[in-house]
């Protein structure tokens, strides 16, 4: 969607006239001797100012729906911001200050939005620490998991993309069956399901905790699973989409191979639908990763903000409300690009 | 002609017929559990704790000696009713803002509809954290969350079919005989977004009973004893290692409804917008 809002922003800088979806049935326009790189240069500076800009926009808008829900809150907005931590003068003074609290309201929110610019997320009183300090010692443990999980899930995909591509209505339907169990299925019962066969029934894996590899290969598949099941249907759709398409005639004129074709050609078409999907699946793994951490007991942001909820700490919840719009930013935005890197065609616009 | 719309049709009841009868079985453990099971879900029987499933106990027994399937047929009330009710909350509000959006002039529209995008693209369950870290845990909390939580994706879809309905020719013609305003809206606009809204509420449903499940099994939902699945499969994870049951036939419960709901909530969408998944 941003690949094609971002494609027509190039011409008016005098680059080359973008070539369409079909190269060859439109008469190519001249091509200027010197203009294709700065051109193509500028036309990507727009696309990354245009998409960063906007990645403000949600980033902002993350902020102030947070901050809307703290005043929202019936009741003292001291007393929800101390939630369950101590409760003594100095403390409440404190919490006054920090949040601008006797100041006029539209003070109190932009005193909010610069403590966060300068990269403060306040404090935490229930655990008497900056929220900051607490979000990076769950990071680690977080973005193995969900990196363990993202390998996961691609491989998976791939793997089912390929060997069910072409194979006729029963690989579909298996396909598309697959796809239906993981939407479906709620994450924690695939934690559980697998710890009750892996752990407890062939204990091959640990049950819990954040001890070596070896613990992290349930909560992975736990986490790569559903992502697995959406991606493959949408990588095999497409890459069945591609090797009907005229180039892959062509190519198979030529005398490539099935196999060749599908890896050297028919392979990065269909991965422009499936990254679209990643988007998606870096909000999911998010989420998911509460539950899943919580269901393999290990540590990370997710029971950061499992115990932020149920202790009423708000000020580590708007955190990691915002961290997941910072996430998803940072995410769509090197999507975009990607996209370039894909399909070349979406580079000369 | 007649024949390329009859084949169709044949397919859509037969692929509606087994997540159908699934549902049908679903309803009747909602509305009438005494029908399928006459054991109470909340009697202790602490003798008979942790029993594998026989006869007496299909499901097995729980830590408390508790029936196992009783409190999985008990249960789909619980974890139905909270889906339900948050999926009718964001119906409502979704379908109010979003024919607010549509009609709405345009600077209007053009707020309402930047912040349903924006809030669309946080996850779900996150919002819903959110909203309980403020209001703390329990199931009014949990409804009131989920449903919060969904209205962005519902207010998108209503207000697009707004649109899509402004500019038919029955509405043009109807503003040209001077009907009045809200007479139009009631008589012309809402009739025709409630359609896309019904066929995306059953998915809303299927998300909400998966969120709802997972707050309990979280802990912020229905308190014990009350048999919630998501609870149930919580409870059930200190005892895996001796009694698989207790934890394998709600997760079960909740991926049968799930599934199901999900699968109609498709032939439905397919066979209305003429769009698969």
């Amino acid at each position: 969607m941003s690949a094609i809002s971002a494609g027509g922003s190039g011409a008016a800088g005098g680059a080359p006239v973008a070539a369409g979806r079909t190269p060859p049935a439109r008469p190519a326009p001249p091509l200027p001797a010197t203009g294709g790189r700065p051109g193509r240069a500028r036309g990507l500076l727009r696309a990354v100012a245009r998409r960063i800009g906007s990645g403000i926009v949600v980033i902002w808008a993350a902020a102030t729906t947070a901050y809307l829900a703290l005043l929202a809150a019936p009741g003292d907005t001291v007393d929800i911001l101390i939630g369950d931590g101590p409760d003594t003068p100095e403390i409440r003074a404190s919490i006054i200050r920090e949040w601008g609290l006797d100041r006029p309201e539209i003070v109190q929110y932009l005193s909010y939005l610069g403590r966060l610019l300068q990269g403060d997320l306040g404090r935490s009183y229930r655990l008497q620490r900056s929220v900051g300090d607490i979000l990076a010692e769950g990071l680690g443990p977080s973005l193995r998991l969900a990196v363990a999980a993202a390998a996961t899930a691609i491989t998976l995909a791939v793997l089912i993309a390929l060997l069910t591509a072409g194979r006729g209505p029963w690989a579909r339907r298996a396909v598309s069956g697959l796809e239906l169990l993981a939407v479906s299925v709620p994450t924690f019962v695939i934690g559980i399901v697998l710890l009750s066969v892996f752990s407890f029934s062939l204990g091959w894996f640990p049950v819990s905790g954040d001890e070596g590899p070896a613990s992290l290969v349930l909560p992975a598949l736990t986490l790569a699973l559903p992502a697995a099941g959406v991606l493959g249907q949408v990588l095999r759709e497409g890459l069945e989409k591609a090797l009907e398409q005229p180039f892959a005639t062509t190519a198979r004129a030529r005398g490539l191979t099935e196999r060749a074709l599908v890896a050297r050609h028919a392979l990065r078409h269909a991965m422009l639908p499936g990254a679209t999907l990643v988007g998606w699946f870096v909000a999911q793994l998010i989420t998911q990763a509460i539950i899943t951490e919580a269901v393999f007991g290990r540590p990370g942001i997710g029971r950061v903000v499992l115990q932020a909820v149920t202790g009423g700490d708000m000020p580590v919840v708007m955190a990691v409300v915002i961290l997941s719009a910072v996430v998803f930013v940072t995410v769509s935005t090197v999507l975009d690009l990607l996209y370039r890197v894909i399909d070349p065609r979406l580079r000369s616009s | 002609m007649a024949q390329v719309a009859l084949r169709p049709a044949r397919t859509y009841a037969y692929r509606l017929a087994l997540p159908g009868a699934v549902l049908a079985v679903i309803a009747v453990a909602v509305a009438a559990p005494g029908l399928l099971t006459g054991t109470d879900p909340l009697a202790a029987d602490p003798l008979h704790a942790l029993e594998a499933p026989s006869g007496a106990h299909w499901f097995g027994t729980d830590h408390l000696g508790r029936d196992v399937f009783s409190r999985v047929v008990h249960g789909a009330r619980h974890s139905l009713s909270i889906g339900v009710a948050a999926t009718g909350l964001a119906a409502a509000a979704g379908v109010l803002l979003g024919l607010a959006a549509g009609l709405a002039p345009k600077w209007l529209d053009e707020v309402l509809a930047r912040s349903f995008d924006v809030l669309a693209t946080f996850p779900e369950l996150l919002l819903a954290l959110l909203v309980i870290a403020i209001t703390g845990p329990g199931t009014a909390n949990v409804i009131f969350a989920i449903g919060i939580a969904q209205i962005p994706s519902l207010a998108r879809v209503v207000r697009a079919q707004t649109f899509v309905v402004r500019r038919a020719g029955y509405v043009e013609q109807a503003v040209t005989f001077g009907l009045p305003g809200p007479a139009l809206v009631f008589r012309h606009v809402l009739p025709n977004v409630l359609g896309p809204v019904l066929v995306l509420a059953t998915i809303v449903l299927a998300q909400s009973i998966i969120a709802a499940s997972a707050l309990s099994f979280l802990g912020m939902g229905p308190q014990p004893p009350a048999p919630e699945w998501g609870a149930m499969l919580s409870e059930a994870r200190n005892y895996m290692r001796v009694a698989w049951w207790q934890a394998v036939f709600p997760a079960a419960a909740v991926a049968v409804t799930v599934v199901s709901l999900t699968a109609a909530g498709r032939v439905l969408r397919y066979r209305f917008e003429g769009r698969d998944a």
